[in-house]
């Protein structure tokens, strides 16, 4: 008779993991954590959240844990291809990569030796824009951005423009210290494993958590109260906290004076040209009232600021205070709980009692800190005082045409309740805050033929002379950005390049060259337009857009659509940086920077896209990518990354700078830098002191010490803004003040929208259709274990998530007559598609959802044309128009008027059931993709396994 | 001899915090990339790249919702093995190949003996037994064993890997039979309960519960001062008062 | 639960071949059946057939057939492994009744039957306790599985007896006791039904996710969009019209009619009497088939709760 199992079972216990371990950082999203990659016989073992690392601190997320599946997929392209059938039919010859080279070179040196201005290089979710920008600008391209301008450029420039640091990438709540959270439009949104991490811990010690979502799923799913609001009515919601915070006397008054423009003086001078700016002195510094003095200089010391009422300065301008143009907006009865209840789908009492509640954590539970620090005025503190309260905030607020002023509404809700970087509030990550706005304006003016543009492509506007526009004010990037139709276009505007490109508006473009960016899909408004665009020819049979390069590592939809297709590495197969000089792991401890290292050989004929990049500069002869002889200048991007100086001393990484490697932020190169990242676990991080740790927009210390390394080139206070005087400098342009005005079509639009202090209004796209018929709104958002993923090619990730659904308030369905599974149209003013229902409680009652880029086009992915995903899966693209309703004039985009972000939320809809015999598939159905040649035939069952000798 | 052992005294087993946990299936896969290279490794996946795509899963996270409207909470709810103190799946495997270690308290199948008859399976409550069609036999959970006990890992991390990975800290993983362990102490202070306690297997994995919100106070300022409803013009008081830096 | 075809076999095959068996070695001893080599060789024949092929219909249930064999060891804990140890056992005087009734050996054929008739019963018992013993599923941890399961052997096996003694004009007992086995089944298995279809579910999702004292419990998302082992095995579902029309099925073919032919098999004899048995015989197998399907169909795991598949329909 057999033992029983366990006397006969086998279990090892005392086995290596693998053969190998090494360190690199993840890029299953955009959360650049830390991981230890587990290798065996040459296979990946395992994939682990790297204990040390200051992001992710050991913990993986479901995306990161199914790395190997992503690094395994079928879907991998093989090698470069060029198109041999006409675009979309998939017809494609692989080709070598020298021919793949010669080819783009021979492209490529056509338009930069003619106007470089024809070439569009958009990347994706790209982390590599401090290459991918500066090659731009070598090459001589305004026509340069990633995906910032449709995902969340509102935060960015919100944030930017306001406190000098945002949500996410440049600041993050105090997740020791904070008492009470509150979330806007989160979903799992950019800071994956540092938020879980923080609401885990804000739980541990009792904090509230309160989220502001019309979703209650995700981190709203775990908060101790959901606030079910309607989208796109953030803004009115904090408006009405602000209005009840000021009428209850609720105000950090010490902190206003101290930090923020409240007690600037602003010119009061209707109809003139210097009505709205600041009052300033002969030098241009600002002026405010001091009770004693009268007008001096803001930044004085002992200021005592008077900060209500109207004063007439010596030279006889009439000036009031920011604090006093702020509060008396804010009280104005239109912000009042009970104006703003109905629209957000709230209760007033709820919004009074939720300012109550902020209140009392902010003003009867300061926090005190025994640290010493000191201040710009050079005063020494004893301790730090702070509000713990604290704010955080993403997409949902976002991706809407109001999403910029409510973003800057929410900053001002922070600075009232004096909780910006204090013990307990949101804190700055390092190396923010920077200068607001920081630097230069944008580079692109005055391209020329085979001439690098100056500067950064994507850079700050000042005022309208830093527009790239036009004397009659026509724009002079093919996506629009940075000109009247957004101003403070910060990220770009990707997904306008392609409709613009093909209306030849406002000129045709050459190559558009694109990495990482499922623009004939998930990416797009409206991808079956987006792809008759890729497809429009002119009369002779020429693309209206004559080539298209595309690099990616995997078949997505858009790669039919190319015609000479690089392909890409896995993220695991390449060198990378999280620069310095772009977004930067740093933390509000202090700055970091991050490297990626191959930690697997590629068994394709494929290379690193950063690699090919370079080397096509140097084939192109861009000045910083070629020695004097005309040689390349580096080798690779690891070579780059190494030898880089972007400005002396300063490369892409920071970290073990100069000759020996002792050098932080500043120092020569270092031929041993990226070994010593390695060494480190592929990352390098300073640590603030602890007197440089809050504070630190008006931290001496700190901000010396940040100088000091190179992190900004100023150590003075900066100074938070509640009026933005770049704002009003737009805004005057179009009352007619100025050389640069906006064009007609364009100057009530500019007048409106360029409001000095935080407005809200509906946005754009219901303002200009009867939404009467299409009563829903509609969002999507990513599920957590898809969030920046790239998901459905990976095979675990697609069991979780294969399809989607469209989620209903059940009690609006049921009255509806609409029950669970029923398929419905889901139909908005410009198209319709198909789905199923499902119903669902913590849902608000006028909004529908859906996961998005769940579905994917049949074909795509090397997925079989049956895949769920294919029939099942739909995309809300679908009927998200990337026009505004036509109207009189050129057509704008759908988007926010002032950064030019992509307003996906603004959606409205209508959901009726489907016909008999219509259910069980989605439409639109678009015909399926054929896969290039050569690539590998998916399994019909995977049995992955890399320790079947071991047992 | 698949009848139990004598209960020993150590309870290996997972605290699986539902108060936190954000639904982000980080144990789901990491247990899966961990597992299927693992000691009852491979858990294949059929139809990987078209219809139908499924495989075997040591732990599955549910969400559903509690409560009506907006007084109702979303609750993600990770589903794996508890580790049963008296498994029926154990006591009805009519070969041996399932059993419960005497020394740990883990529940296994030694699937070189498993037939697949799948009795085990329709035992189990929980849904915690996973087939393996492509070998024929039977799977779950093993508290990742060649983890918890090899010395070839950091001390620190002999955790199972859904609890070493966990971002959102809502797994930790103990000895339940020991009441001083960090875990029971958890399980008491949080008031963690047994799943379906009445079937009488005695589960040892136990499910902390959304804790109810935290009282904040939302009344009137603390300091003396007017109630808000006898302001009249907020705008004026400012006019006076004295700020500085 | 997935009414797998071969288990829903290889129990109405089995549980009639040791009805037969049974019956054959208990009313032999006593006299009641023929006593010639003909006849005996012919029902234990059948019982042996009908045993043999639901064993072997079973193994296809099973994920290794090849390590059947280790399924016997286990019979101190499991019902599955008794149950096997008891069919694996009574073949042993089951094949020795056969050999006797052949050889016409009468000392050893009326001891071999009565330990057939005990093993048989002993069987049957055994597989009425895989199910009976599962508590994740009220249908089948219910005080009559057992019974059902013994007596719906019994009865089978009495309708084929009075069929294979038909055709020696011997009928009358093996009718008698079918008839009254049928009505006493058709009883028995209304009064399970109602029982059942008045049972309370084992888990609801508010005590299966233990989060009922936050109000009601509803699935938003499943973990996996497509479906999987468990739900297939242990989630399926029969449409309430479906299950009615089949109930009736059960109890009408399978033993109502059965039992009122085998009362007319009883009072006519001769050859309407074996013509009447053929029919019985088909209309029990087809009935009993239907009812062994609605054993599996309409039962409920505990596990379906989880994925919002409530107990009820």
């Amino acid at each position: 008779m057999p033992a029983d199992g366990g006397a006969t079972d086998r279990i090892i216990t005392s086995a290596p993991i693998g053969d190998e371990v090494k360190t690199t950082t993840c890029y299953m999203c955009a959360c650049r954590c830390g991981i230890r990659v587990h290798l065996k016989d040459g296979r990946v073992r395992y994939i682990e959240g790297n204990p040390d690392h200051p992001v992710n601190k050991g913990v993986l997320c479901g995306k990161g844990s199914a790395g190997i599946m992503t690094q395994y997929s079928p879907a991998r392209l093989q090698a470069p291809l060029k198109r041999v059938g006409p675009r979309g039919s998939g017809e494609y010859a692989e080709i070598s990569w020298d021919e793949a080279m010669e080819i783009a070179t021979g492209w490529l040196k056509h338009v930069r030796e003619t106007d470089p201005r024809k070439l569009a290089f958009f990347t994706g979710r790209d982390q590599s824009q401090s290459l991918t920008g500066f090659w731009a600008a070598q090459f001589g391209t305004p026509n340069f951005a990633a995906h910032g301008g449709f995902c969340s450029v509102n935060m960015a420039a919100g944030g930017l423009y306001t406190i000098g640091g945002s949500f996410w990438e440049f600041g993050e709540p105090d997740w020791e210290h904070s008492k009470y959270l509150m979330i806007f439009g989160v979903a799992e949104d950019h800071d994956s494993n540092p938020i879980k991490t923080g609401l885990a811990a804000l739980k541990k010690r009792g904090s509230k958590i309160v989220s502001v979502n019309p979703v209650r799923t995700g981190y709203s799913a775990i908060a101790d109260e959901w606030v079910g609001i309607r989208p796109g009515t953030d803004g009115l919601f904090i408006m009405a906290l602000i209005h009840e915070l000021i009428r209850t006397d609720r105000v950090d008054g010490e902190f206003l004076v101290r930090y923020t423009n409240a007690p600037w003086l602003v010119v009061r001078n209707p109809g003139g040209a210097d009505d709205g700016l600041f009052a300033r002195d002969a030098d241009g510094k600002p002026l405010a009232w001091d009770r004693a003095r009268g007008a001096i200089l803001a930044e004085t010391a002992d200021l005592s600021p008077v900060l209500v009422g109207e004063f007439t300065l010596p030279d006889g301008r009439r000036v009031q205070p920011v604090f006093h143009l702020m509060a008396e907006r804010y009280l104005g009865a239109e912000y009042a709980p009970e104006a703003v209840a109905e629209r957000c789908g709230l209760d007033a009492d709820r919004i009074r009692r939720l300012a109550a509640e902020i209140a009392d954590i902010a003003f009867n539970h300061p926090l005190t800190l025994d640290i010493p620090w000191t201040d710009v005025w050079g005063r020494k503190h004893g301790t730090m005082v702070g509000r713990p309260i604290s704010f955080h905030a993403m997409r949902g607020i976002s991706a809407h045409s109001n999403g910029f002023h409510t973003c800057r509404a929410l900053h001002l809700l922070q600075m009232i309740l004096g909780a910006v970087d204090t013990p307990g509030s949101w804190r700055y990550k390092s190396p923010f805050p920077r200068p607001i706005p920081p630097g230069p304006g944008p580079a692109g003016k005055g391209a020329k033929p085979n001439t690098p543009l100056a500067g950064n492509i994507l850079s700050f506007t000042h005022g309208p002379d830093d527009l790239l526009v036009e004397d009659d004010g026509t724009p002079l990037r093919i996506d629009h950005s940075f000109s009247w139709e957004a101003p403070l276009g910060l990220h770009g505007m990707m997904h306008t390049v392609i409709g613009n490109a093909a209306a030849g508006n406002p000129y045709k473009i050459d190559t558009l060259f694109m990495f990482m960016a499922n623009m004939a899909w998930n990416s797009a408004m409206n991808p079956l337009e987006t792809i008759a665009c890729l497809t429009a020819q002119e009369e002779n049979g020429d693309y209206v857009i004559p080539h298209v390069i595309y690099s990616d590592a995997y078949f997505s939809e858009t790669v039919p659509y190319a015609d000479l297709i690089l392909p890409d590495t896995t993220y695991l197969e390449r060198w990378d940086a999280i620069s310095i000089l772009d977004r930067p792991i740093g933390s509000s401890h202090g700055p970091g920077d991050a490297i990626r290292q191959p930690v697997i050989r590629p068994d394709r004929d494929v290379r690193p896209f950063q690699d090919v990049l370079i080397a096509l500069g140097a084939r192109l002869g861009l000045p910083a990518f070629t020695k004097e002889d005309g040689s390349p200048k580096f080798k690779d991007y690891p070579d780059y990354l190494t030898n880089h100086q972007r400005t002396p001393g300063v490369g892409p990484l920071a970290g073990w700078r100069g000759e020996d490697g002792s050098k932080k932020g500043v120092g020569e190169p270092n031929p041993d830098q990226l070994k010593r990242y390695v060494e480190n676990g592929c990352f390098w991080r300073h640590h603030l002191a602890p007197e440089e740790s809050y504070f630190k927009h008006a931290n001496a210390t700190y901000l010396a010490n940040s100088k000091a390394m190179g992190m900004q080139g100023q150590s003075n206070q900066i100074v938070l803004q509640i009026w933005s005087e770049p704002l009003q400098k737009f805004r005057l342009a179009a009352e007619g003040h100025g050389a640069k005005q906006p064009p007609e079509h364009l100057r009530e639009r500019v007048r409106t929208y360029c409001d000095p202090l935080p407005i809200w209004y509906t946005p754009l796209e219901q303002q200009q259709h009867d939404t009467e018929p299409f009563p829903l709104s509609a969002v999507t958002q990513r599920p957590m274990a898809m969030y920046h993923s790239w998901g459905s090619m990976n095979a675990w990730l697609r069991q979780i998530h294969g399809s989607n659904k469209l989620y209903m308030s059940r009690e609006r369905a049921t009255a509806e007559g609409l029950a669970q599974d029923d398929w419905v149209w889901v139909e908005s003013r410009s198209g319709r598609v198909k789905a199923q229902l499902s119903l669902m409680e913590g849902v608000n009652r006028d909004t529908v959802w859906t996961w998005n880029a769940i579905g994917k086009r049949a074909g795509a992915w090397m997925l079989s044309p049956d895949a769920a995903e294919a029939q099942r899966g739909f995309l809300l693209n679908h009927v998200i128009s990337e026009w505004l309703p036509a109207q009189t004039g050129p057509r704008l985009a759908n988007a926010d008027p002032v950064t030019g972000q992509a307003a996906w939320y603004d959606l409205r809809v209508k959901v009726t059931k489907v016909a008999p015999g219509e259910e069980g598939i989605t439409d639109p159905l678009p015909t399926m993709l054929k896969p290039p040649p050569d690539m590998p035939a998916p399994p019909d069952i995977l049995r992955y396994d890399v320790a079947e000798t071991r047992r | 001899m698949t009848s139990l052992p004598q209960p020993g005294a150590k309870k290996l087993g997972l605290v699986i915090d539902l108060d936190t946990c954000v639904g982000c299936q980080a144990c789901a896969t990491n247990c899966k990339e961990w597992n299927t290279s693992g000691h009852m490794g491979p858990l294949p996946d059929q139809h990987p790249y078209s219809a139908g795509q499924e495989g075997v899963w040591f732990n599955r996270v549910h969400s559903y919702e509690a409560g009506d409207g907006e007084a109702g909470r979303t609750v993600h709810f990770p589903r794996s093995c508890l580790h049963c103190e008296t498994p029926a799946c154990v006591t009805v495997c009519p070969t041996g190949a399932s059993y419960k270690r005497a020394e740990d308290g883990i529940v296994l199948v030694n699937t070189d003996m498993c037939i697949g008859c799948q009795l085990c399976a329709w035992a189990c409550p929980y849904g915690a037994r996973e087939f393996d069609e492509d070998q024929g036999v039977m799977k779950k959970c093993t508290l990742c064993i060649d983890r918890i006990y090899n010395e070839e890992i950091p001390e620190a991390r002999r955790v199972p890997a859904c609890v070493s990975t966990c971002p959102a800290n809502a797994r930790h993983f103990g000895d339940l039979g020991d009441p001083d362990s960090d875990v029971s102490k958890l399980v008491a202070e949080r008031g963690g309960f047994e799943l379906m306690p009445e079937l009488g297997y005695k589960p040892v994995n136990r499910y902390l519960p959304p804790r109810r919100a935290p009282k904040v106070d939302a009344g009137p300022p603390k300091d003396a001062g007017p109630l808000p409803s006898q302001i009249t013009n907020p705008l004026l008081r400012w006019v006076d008062k004295v700020l500085s830096r | 639960m997935n009414p797998a075809p071969s288990i829903v076999f290889f129990t109405v095959c089995s549980g009639a071949g040791y009805g037969l068996l049974f019956w054959l070695g208990l009313l032999r001893f006593f006299g009641l059946v023929p006593a010639n080599a003909g006849f005996g060789v012919a029902a234990c024949g059948l019982a042996l057939v009908l045993v043999m092929f639901g064993l072997l219909s079973s193994t296809a249930h099973l994920g290794r057939p090849e390590r059947a064999w280790r399924a016997l060891s286990q019979w101190r804990s499991s019902w599955l492994s008794r149950e096997g140890v008891a069919a694996v056992v009574t073949f042993a005087p089951a094949g020795l009744l056969f050999l006797a009734l052949a050889a016409d050996n009468e000392a050893l054929a009326r001891p071999m039957g009565l330990l057939s008739a005990a093993g048989a019963a002993i069987t049957v018992y055994c597989t009425g306790m895989i199910y009976a013993s599962l508590k994740t599923i009220r249908q089948w941890h219910h005080p009559l599985v057992v019974p059902c399961y013994l007596l719906f052997g019994a009865f089978s096996g009495a309708v084929l007896l009075a069929l294979i003694a038909a055709f020696w004009g011997a009928a009358a007992v093996p009718a008698a006791i079918a008839a009254v086995l049928g009505a006493c089944a058709f009883l028995l298995k209304r009064l399970y039904w109602s029982s059942v279809d008045g049972g309370r579910p084992v888990a609801t999702m508010e005590s299966a996710t233990g989060l009922g004292f936050i109000g009601t419990v509803r699935p938003l998302d499943p973990p996996h969009t497509e479906t999987n082992y468990l739900l297939r095995e242990m989630a399926f579902r029969i449409a309430r019209v479906h299950a009615a029309r089949l109930r009736r099925i059960a109890a009408l073919a399978g033993f109502a009619a059965p039992a009122l032919l085998m009362l007319l098999v009883y009072l006519a004899g001769g050859v309407v009497g074996g013509v009447l048995a053929v029919a019985a015989v088909a209309l029990a197998t087809a009935g009993l088939l239907a009812e062994r399907w609605l054993m599996f169909a309409e039962a409920t795991h505990t596990v379906s709760v989880y994925y919002g598949v409530p107990d009820r329909r």
